[in-house]
């Protein structure tokens, strides 16, 4: 019945993402075949399409869109987006910032550095954040607060389940204080969602850190990450020259967050969905509770 | 007189002149009386103008002064029966962040604040202010006590940020500050945040998610200090001040955005010039904005905590043809 009261709202299908960008520098054919960033793998682009940008020698996870990653994650055309109608301004009148956000969008084909909406995963309504590193380095501004926000207050009033993908170099400084305070904003709203008992489901992907790692993104009850993904709080460059020390290779990587206790889970992409979705499931009271084996 | 900052050199100059005259005017048994008062009230005109055009990065350097009172300070001169609690009970007890038990005007409060060093030595043992998360933890074990026991809470900030260290990533920064985001948000008594110094990033805002937040008039906020700024724009963090100008850091910046409540006036020149003045002033805000939320019940407190950081942010809305 549920699920039929779904089905009648009116969903637009996600547009099968061809965005290329994220792609390394290619020394070979356009659109035919990747070099893996990390081992330099050269493989067919069909096949790494296949394999969820996986590398399949390394096991690299190559960086995704917020239109690739909802396509992953999603039940096949099961999207309706929230708030697409809200867009950057320049409120502190920055230089070049209106400039650089056109050269944004027009670089990733996006309107900003998250997509928020509803849909249905294994056929449980939720409502996602996705962001793109490939807008801005994925930074929070004014806009990616309050559509964040938004998808949060959204989750809570219809109570279902949150799941946001996270992905940024922190806040936006071209927007400073108002950049900050989004970090305050989305905390809040998460405050009350916790408050009301909402499960909200929190998805390091590479690589987030800053301002929104130290906020929304590590307040998930649970948190996941996808493998190798980079996850702190300072950059490494800082770190380094403070502590005058080089770091070694794992520092900040899901693994070493995963280590030192501020993850639950280091999931491939190939099992997130089902991840996902078990989790979904698992806090979903079945059948007659009294008679539970 | 020491620790004038460039530009007060014209005011030092004079200040030099003026007491060279008084010096060869008593040595030489000459009356340089008119003289002296007609250079006093130059100097006092001069101050006047310099210090009511303070550019964002003069102010930048105020707010970092090496003498500019710190949460300490500003504890002894406004509050009475100061008692330091100390710890977060979970890993240890970070320096960079102070806090307590006190009284204001005889009302028992919690006062927590970052706390920079005054000389080297205690710097360092204080991270320069900057603090690792169980210092935020500690924090908030003290915020959630004063909720506890009905007790309004003041924080004063104060830092260039947390501390960018590979112990503090290891015990999970961003989690400690993501916390007190949080959980500040839920608090249910009145919660006063005033930047004191520098307001640097979220090691700043993790003391800041208050009610009401104050700033000194010298004080400055942003997302990422001007000299961070500076290294990612041009690659070249000397360029602090040009950063600094471009950020809208200052206190009258924050205050027509709408991020704080109100700008607390300082000695002409800055807090360090009189630090008893600068914190009376304090004291009389703090007080003031006390007074107000104290009337207000627990979910009141929170829903006008909620409803003043909802707000921020600046965007615009388009029909999509």
């Amino acid at each position: 019945m549920f699920k039929d009261l779904f089905q009648k709202k009116k969903y637009a299908t996600v547009p099968s993402a061809s965005v290329h960008d994220d792609r390394p520098k290619r020394e070979i054919p356009e659109g035919l075949m990747n070099k893996c960033p990390k081992c330099g793998t050269i493989q067919y682009h069909k096949e790494l399409e296949k394999n969820l940008k996986v590398c399949s020698q390394c096991g690299h996870h190559l960086r995704l869109n917020a239109l690739e990653r909802i396509e992953m994650t999603l039940d096949e055309g099961r999207f309706f987006e929230y708030d697409s109608d809200i867009v950057s301004e320049d409120p502190l009148g920055f230089p070049d910032y209106p400039k650089k956000l056109k050269q944004q969008q027009a670089k990733s084909g996006l309107d900003e550095a998250v997509i928020t909406g509803e849909g249905t995963i294994g056929g449980f309504p939720v409502v996602v954040a996705v962001m793109s590193f490939d807008f801005f380095t994925g930074s929070m501004g004014s806009v990616v607060g309050e559509k964040i926000t938004r998808a949060i207050e959204t989750a809570m009033q219809k109570q279902y389940p949150l799941i946001i993908f996270s992905t940024s170099g922190g806040a936006r400084m071209q927007e400073s204080i108002l950049s900050l305070m989004q970090m305050a904003k989305t905390s809040a709203a998460l405050a009350k969602l916790h408050e009301a008992g909402g499960l909200y489901i929190s998805v390091f992907t590479d690589p987030t850190t800053g301002g929104v790692s130290a906020s929304f993104a590590m307040l998930g009850d649970i948190n996941l990450a996808e493998p190798g993904a980079l996850v702190g709080f300072a950059g490494r460059i800082v770190i380094e020259q403070t502590i005058r020390q080089k770091l070694p290779d794992e520092f900040q990587t899901a693994e070493f967050n995963m280590k030192h206790g501020q993850l639950d889970l280091v999931v491939p992409r190939k099992d997130m969905r089902q991840t996902l979705i078990k989790l979904i499931d698992l806090h979903t009271v079945k059948g007659d509770v009294t008679h539970g084996g | 007189m020491a620790g004038e900052l460039p530009f007060e050199q014209p005011l030092v100059e004079l200040k030099q002149k003026i007491a060279e005259l008084k010096r060869f005017g008593e040595e030489k048994n000459i009356d340089f009386t008119e003289e002296i008062a007609r250079l006093e009230e130059r100097y006092a005109k001069l101050a006047e103008e310099i210090y009511t055009n303070i550019s964002p990065s003069q102010k930048m350097h105020l707010a970092r002064h090496h003498q500019r009172p710190t949460t300490l300070d500003f504890i002894q001169h406004i509050f009475t029966d100061f008692i330091e609690l100390h710890g977060d009970r979970l890993f240890g007890d970070d320096m960079a962040i102070v806090g307590g038990l006190a009284r204001l005007n005889g009302v028992p409060v919690t006062v927590i604040g970052h706390q920079r060093g005054k000389d080297t030595k205690e710097n360092i043992a204080r991270f320069f202010g900057s603090p690792h998360p169980e210092g935020f933890r500690k924090a908030l074990r003290l915020m959630q006590q004063a909720d506890k026991f009905k007790r309004p809470i003041i924080t004063f900030i104060d830092t260039k940020g947390a501390y960018p260290g590979n112990t503090a990533e290891e015990r999970g920064q961003s989690e400690a500050i993501a916390r007190n985001l949080r959980d500040m948000a839920l608090l249910g008594v009145p919660v006063i945040c005033v930047v004191i110094g520098e307001g640097g990033s979220g090691g700043a805002l993790a003391l800041g998610v208050g009610n009401r937040v104050l700033m000194l008039e010298n004080a400055i906020y942003a997302a990422i200090s001007p000299n961070g700024a500076a290294s990612i724009l041009w690659k070249d963090a000397s360029r602090a001040d040009q950063a600094a100008e471009a950020m809208k850091i200052t206190a009258a910046d924050l205050k027509a955005m709408d991020v704080i409540e109100e700008i607390i006036p300082e000695p002409q020149g800055g807090a360090h010039k009189d630090v008893e003045a600068a914190a009376a002033n304090v004291k009389d805000a703090l007080w003031r904005h006390l007074a107000e939320l104290m009337l207000l019940s627990t979910d009141e407190l929170r829903e006008d905590r909620y409803g003043k950081f909802r707000k921020i942010g600046k965007f615009a809305t388009y029909e999509r043809v």
